[in-house]
């Protein structure tokens, strides 16, 4: 795994500036921007509106019209704009605004910038970066509210990467604009609003690198993008009680960091994975596959899979609020796998 | 092969005499107008989940259109819906508590503001996805026409929708198979924030309709006696067999792109703003109305007051609705 710049440490006394995740991606998109000239954004209502989730706030205003594009409502000749952009030595960052809309222009992702690469027999990269705001918990309901990272993790060629607070917004936004691979960042939206510490330098997160967000012994629990914050909600609640949960975060999906997840499984003897897309063929199968792989003789329990139901994203919050895992879900997922051994 | 019979219903809409259109009309935009500004005002006090994408400003095309159909027409609408839905008769009563979330709501609270639909009445849906219900009444049209009936489908669709592959590929579908589908473009001027000009160079989108052999017609989109008669023309081609239409509405949207609220970034002018509401639909169907006689202000006023009271009969059905039971978080997810 190619390690890019090192993310500095933040401040042990807890003093470092506070930034809301949306505000940690855009201070990284401005940082990659003025590093790399290569660099610009298009989508719809990115520049003059500054993005529907503000995630584009002022940064017309410093780059203006040539490196800020609003385009028509035209998402395959968007990210197709990106993929001949990208083959030609430019590093486009393209803004799909909701996740749910890759639906529209899939092939230029899946068998267009993903292959380009491989099928040219080397000769061309695509350093293409599409954004785009997953999750649900805002009431956006079937067509507004989809995580659909194993679709795209499925696919060789693509990256792709789920931050989980400000600071890994930041860092991997800044990894995968320098990465010489079409790179998907998945911001969630629930999240856009909420604050960590973020240094105020350009860093970069290694991609392929997981995080162990919380250190334990007695189960790991692995989280993907929004569901961090409850498995380590989880974990303080565990811990009232004597167990501790290690909790990874793994950032980067595709690539994903497994060397970690199994060591981890080899310490504690047990595994959940949770995540907000549907359990059903997710990264949950995956993940969990490939520690049975390699550490079936460590295991416990086998390895648990929390995730939503074989259904749509419902409406109703009432609903909406039972279909994604929470807290209390990896809490009980937990005792489960503790009550096996 | 057995010769099938062929299914035509009688058309309830012609032979209406202006003054039962005018009110017709005038009831549609009614119904629409106080809806949503209830709707607004509701989403203002935090009483409902989701997003809310108001037409207050676009009444006439709906109630224009669809005065011009008849119940076992099809349309499919976009995530700007609840005009279309109400001027195509789904109740109130299920289009509130679908906005509340509620299981008795149109989607049975799974679909929420953005997917409001109903079958029976031909209302195919709202979208949240810009531009795919167009290829979807290309569908409609073509199952009508393979059924052997005389029903037409009717898409609408903003400005901003004619950028997106989806509506180039059906245009052009309807076109050389000659569907009974009428392509209704509201034109409001933006595509959320960004205005016309900065997302298409054309002045007219009717001018895309060319590219595929298709017929169009420009109307003033706050007359909804001028969108009814060129959707009546429309319409009654289609349902003859001539092949698609484009009809194209220059209207104008009130609020906000989402919600009610104006915006931090201001993308248009209040005066902008003020000049449309100055030639407000209703106001001028009423003052015409009143000028030539067609209705009285009583009977006017007559119809505001019943709409009223059955949006706050319907907004109290819903409120007193039952949630959703998370028990059946698998419904119809599956058929059968
Ligand atoms: C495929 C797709 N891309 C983007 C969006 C986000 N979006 C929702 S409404 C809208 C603007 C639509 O403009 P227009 O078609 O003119 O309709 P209007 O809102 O003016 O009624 C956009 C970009 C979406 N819902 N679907």
């Amino acid at each position: 795994m190619t390690t890019i710049t090192e993310a500095p440490a933040l401040a042990p006394d807890g003093t470092a500036r506070k930034l809301t995740y949306v505000k940690a991606f855009n201070e990284g998109l401005a940082q990659a921007m003025r590093e790399d000239e290569n660099v610009f954004v298009a989508g719809e209502d990115v520049a003059g509106y500054g993005g529907v989730f503000r995630m584009f706030d002022n940064l017309l205003d410093e780059f203006g019209p040539r490196r800020m594009i609003d385009t028509p409502i035209s998402e395959a000749a968007l990210v197709g704009l990106g993929v001949g952009a990208a083959a030609r030595g430019l590093r486009p960052v393209v803004d799909l605004m909701f996740m749910d809309f890759i639906g529209v222009c899939l092939d230029q992702i899946v068998n267009q910038a993903a292959k380009m690469k491989y099928m040219f027999g080397g000769s061309v990269s695509v350093p293409l970066t599409i954004t785009t705001a997953s999750g649900a918990g805002l009431g956006a309901a079937a067509q507004h509210s989809q995580s659909l990272e194993a679709w795209l993790a499925h696919v060789p060629g693509l990256k792709v990467v789920m931050p989980c607070d400000a600071y890994t917004a930041k860092g991997l936004t800044v990894s995968a604009i320098r990465d010489n691979n079409p790179v998907v960042v998945m911001l969630n939206k629930v999240l856009l609003g909420s604050k960590s510490e973020v240094p105020e330098q350009i860093y970069g997160i290694p991609l392929g690198q997981a995080h162990i967000a919380r250190q334990g012994s007695d189960v790991t629990v692995i989280a993907l993008g929004r569901m961090v914050g409850e498995a380590l909600a989880a974990a303080e609640e565990l811990a009232a009680e004597g167990v501790e949960v290690e909790v990874i975060d793994p950032r980067t999906v595709q690539p994903l960091d497994t060397e970690t997840m199994i060591a981890s499984a080899r310490r504690t003897n047990r595994v959940l994975v949770v995540h907000e897309a549907v359990t059903f063929g997710g990264l949950g199968a995956e993940i969990a596959a490939q520690i049975q792989d390699a550490a079936f003789d460590h295991l416990d329990a086998p390895v648990l899979r929390i995730g939503a139901p074989f259904s749509p994203v419902p409406f109703s919050p009432v609903l909406e609020k039972a279909y994604v895992p929470d807290q209390a879900r990896i809490v009980r997922g937990c005792r489960r796998l503790l009550e096996r051994a | 092969m057995a010769q099938r019979a062929s299914k035509k219903s009688a058309d309830p809409v012609a032979n209406q005499t202006s003054a039962q259109l005018v009110r017709d009309l005038h009831e549609r935009m009614v119904r629409i107008r106080l809806f949503e500004t209830e709707a607004g005002k509701l989403m203002e006090a935090g009483k409902l989940p989701g997003f809310l994408h108001l037409y207050v400003g676009q009444e006439a095309v709906a109630a224009g259109v669809m005065a011009a159909l008849r119940d076992d027409d099809q349309i499919t609408s976009t995530h700007r819906g609840h005009g279309h839905a109400v001027a195509k008769g789904v109740s109130f009563r299920h289009m509130y508590a679908e906005l509340y979330g509620r299981v008795t709501g149109a989607c049975l609270g799974r679909g929420g503001s953005m997917h409001i639909n109903d079958v029976t009445l031909g209302m195919l849906g709202a979208n949240g996805i810009v531009g795919a219900g167009i290829p979807i009444a290309v569908g409609a049209a073509f199952a009508a026409r393979y059924k052997d009936e005389d029903s037409v489908a009717v898409t609408f669709f903003g400005d901003g929708a004619t950028n997106i592959g989806a509506f180039h590929e059906a245009a052009n579908m309807a076109a050389i198979l000659r569907l009974p589908v009428v392509f209704v473009c509201e034109n409001n001027g933006y595509a959320e924030f960004t205005p016309q000009s900065k997302h298409m160079l054309i002045t007219d989108v009717a001018d895309r309709a060319a590219a595929y052999g298709m017929p169009s017609v420009i109307v003033d989109g706050m007359d909804a006696a001028a969108v009814h008669s060129a959707a009546a023309e429309a319409v009654a081609r289609a349902r003859a067999g001539e092949g698609p239409m484009f009809i194209e509405a220059k209207t104008y949207r009130y609020y906000d792109h989402q919600g009610v609220k104006g915006l931090r970034h201001p993308y248009r002018s209040d005066a902008e703003v003020e000049e449309w509401k100055a030639r407000d639909a209703i106001d001028l169907l009423e003052a015409r109305a009143l000028a030539d006689g067609t209705a009285t202000r009583a009977e006017l006023d007559d119809t505001w007051q019943r709409t009223r009271d059955e949006i706050a009969e319907a907004i109290a059905y819903a409120e007193a609705s039952p949630l959703p039971d998370t028990a059946d978080l698998l419904l119809n997810v599956y058929s059968g």
